[in-house]
């Protein structure tokens, strides 16, 4: 029976390292070792390179708007038109009622121009929107957007699920039991909910307490509510796994060699959780990205006129039958972020450690 | 086992009591959230705000009005600040639709996650498990509203392939046929990410049970491979999709397919809630997020009972 540990797994036996390394057996760290198992995985290091060009060409978006389109991500061209191999086109169609051989024909307006690709010199290369908007641009910046609080909410998340659930890991007892109530309190949650009421609330006037002052359009609302309700799903996880590390001879050793309770935490028990807060981090992103979408979709995320990919397809919908290219392509990006970074994940989760259990639940 | 499930009863009913008591608190401490000022409109008067206040006694304590809020929903006599109706009876309208969908996405993603999962499995590194591990892939990383609407683009009615109707909800007892009808492009659309989600977890237990001692000692006692599969490997590998089903079953359940029932119009309770949300009414959000909250508490305890009767390691002391 073929099994699972195909290609990148078994082939890093010892035999093999020892035999690369001319017959010396050099000590090699766990982290070299990883990223030797990483190297033979094309796969995953080619959606890791999708990622890097995704951010990349987001990143570029102003380059984008000002040298190719020759105009922003808010900017409307409603009324005016476009040459295309020497006719003009009119950007937002006019509609009318024309006479064809005595027939009445009625042709309906308001119809944005479609993709052009580089018929038009890089100008509407996705088309345009209902107000004659550039989508490739508005795409891009949106990009921008949905990536700052994909990573960003990502980033807020595993730190906080990290501190928290060492604090549980090492304390234990009462320490522990209030940090686990908390996960189980926001598990229990129904988060999509939460997350969209949390949103909504804080995007009419933004967040005036204990001295913060958020204001209502600014990305850091979604990023913060984001990262709050997926917090159990890091903690719960690196909690049990720091429980079971805390009882191992290894700490025993360090605290008998008077190490405090920061260098226990950060130098012992974080190194040996640090493979599976990487792969975490990987697959929380990817999650956050189609939160952020979800929750913009339905108004509680990136606010108006800011674009985000979640936004763009909301923004899209009604017009899917006259103008499919609108909410079709940025929902072909956020899919192909995603995927990037769940292969990419899933490639480092069996580089890391191929027995480990890393998931991430919906 | 009595004093586990006592235990558990209470720590719902504390986790019940947290949640609609934070979700009150976040609505009360959100400015602009003042309902007196949003019912009143914008030309109103201070004494208008005032009387609107008394009349629905926003000038007691925080503590005071969380009481009789919950003490309304119980009476099912909670209104809503913007339309007027009883909360209680439109989540009840919403029910048919949110459990007709919950129940036949249910079915279709176990159903096809199980088969998937184990397809990809016994034929792991082979072509067609490295299909179905790409489909996966891209089934976990689709939004499900897009999905909805590109489904709604191409299948549905006067669109390029059409053949299904376009969106809404007729109750099964009005027409079973147009219900199922109209809720075969919800149900795959939701169900989709779970199909994925779920083959995947379950290639992985099937390979990891799969390698077992027992698995290799059934072998050499001869039973055939059929067998050996379904009596053995599988049903120690379903035990984390029945856990996984039993959690995710009840977020469906509680609304928690806010994006599909939107998208697809369904009218249910997932839908009232994103509406609800949308004019910032918190009754209806109160009762919402407990009306969920309770079937997430309660799954979550069937889940860790269903789990100690299969397996007698973890079963409480």
């Amino acid at each position: 029976m073929t099994t699972d540990t195909g290609t990148e797994l078994g082939s890093d036996s010892f035999a093999d390292l020892a035999a690369e390394a001319h017959g010396d057996i050099a000590g090699r760290s766990p982290w070299v070792l990883a990223w030797r198992r990483l190297r033979r995985n094309w796969v995953a290091l080619a959606f890791l390179g999708l990622f890097a060009v995704i951010c990349a060409c987001c990143a570029l978006a102003p380059v984008y708007a000002h040298h190719v389109a020759h105009t922003g991500p808010n900017d409307n061209h409603v009324g005016e038109s476009l040459v295309v191999h020497g006719k003009t086109i009119p950007i937002i169609s006019q509609g009318g009622i024309k006479f064809v051989n005595g027939k009445t024909v009625f042709t309906p307006g308001g119809i944005p121009i479609g993709p052009q690709l580089w018929r038009a010199g890089g100008r509407f290369v996705l088309g345009a929107d209902g107000n004659g908007r550039d989508v490739a641009v508005r795409l891009l910046y949106g990009g921008i957007n949905s990536l700052k609080v994909g990573i960003g909410s990502a980033l807020i998340c595993t730190f906080i699920a990290v501190i928290l659930s060492l604090l549980a890991g090492y304390y234990g007892g009462a320490v522990d039991f209030v940090i686990s109530r908390f996960f189980d309190l926001i598990w229990a949650f129904p988060v999509l909910l939460l997350a969209i009421a949390l949103g909504t609330a804080l995007s009419i006037n933004g967040f005036h307490h204990f001295g913060i002052t958020i204001p209502s359009g600014s990305l850091w609302i979604p990023t913060l509510v984001i990262s709050y309700v997926l917090i159990p799903y890091v903690g719960r996880p690196l909690r049990g796994q720091l429980l079971s590390l805390r009882e191992k001879e290894f700490i025993a050793a360090s605290v008998s060699q008077g190490a405090g309770p920061l260098r226990v935490m950060f130098a012992e028990l974080l190194p040996n959780v640090a493979s599976t807060v990487l792969v975490f981090f990987t697959l929380i992103i990817a999650n956050d990205i189609l939160t952020e979408a979800g929750l913009s979709f339905l108004g509680a995320g990136v606010q108006p006129p800011n674009p985000s990919w979640g936004t763009l397809i909301a923004d899209g919908q009604d017009r899917i039958a006259t103008a499919p290219w609108l909410a079709i392509t940025p929902g072909i990006a956020i899919v192909l972020t995603v995927l990037a970074l769940n292969v990419f994940g899933d490639g480092l989760r069996d580089a890391l450690d191929p027995r480990a259990k890393v998931r991430i639940e919906h | 086992m009595g004093v586990f499930v006592i235990r558990r009863l209470i720590g719902m009913v504390l986790v019940l009591f947290a949640v609609s008591f934070i979700t009150y608190l976040i609505f009360i401490k959100i400015p602009g959230g003042d309902p007196a000022q949003r019912i009143a409109g914008k030309l109103a008067t201070a004494q208008n705000i005032a009387d609107i206040r008394l009349k629905l006694g926003l000038n007691h304590p925080f503590y005071v009005q969380y009481y009789d809020m919950m003490k309304q929903i119980f009476e099912r006599k909670l209104v809503s600040y913007q339309s007027q109706l009883n909360v209680v009876g439109q989540i009840e309208e919403g029910l048919p639709a949110t459990f007709s969908l919950a129940i036949g996405a249910g079915i279709i993603w176990l159903f096809f996650g199980i088969v998937v999962g184990t397809i990809s499995a016994i034929t792991a590194g082979r072509l067609s498990d490295r299909l179905i591990t790409v489909l996966a892939l891209i089934g976990i990383s689709m939004p499900v509203f897009w999905l909805g609407i590109v489904g709604r683009y191409l299948l549905a009615e006067n669109h390029p392939f059409g053949f299904l109707p376009d969106s809404g909800y007729v109750p099964i007892t009005q027409s079973p046929v147009q219900w199922a009808y109209h809720l075969i492009m919800p149900w795959f659309v939701l169900a989709v990410l779970f199909i994925g989600f779920y083959g995947r977890v379950l290639r992985s237990t099937v390979l990891d049970t799969i390698n077992e001692d027992y698995v290799r000692t059934a072998r050499a006692k001869g039973i055939s491979y059929r067998r050996l599969l379904v009596r053995h490997v599988l049903r120690n590998s379903l035990i984390p999709i029945v856990t996984l089903f039993g959690l995710d079953f009840a977020a469906v359940l509680g609304g928690g397919a806010i994006l599909t029932e939107t998208v697809f119009q369904l009218q249910g309770v997932g839908q009232y809630a994103a509406m609800s949300i949308t004019t910032l009414d918190l009754p209806p959000i109160m009762a919402v997020t407990i009306y969920a909250t309770f079937f997430i508490v309660v799954f979550n305890f069937l889940v860790d009972l269903l789990y100690a009767w299969l397996d007698p390691r973890i079963r409480p002391a």
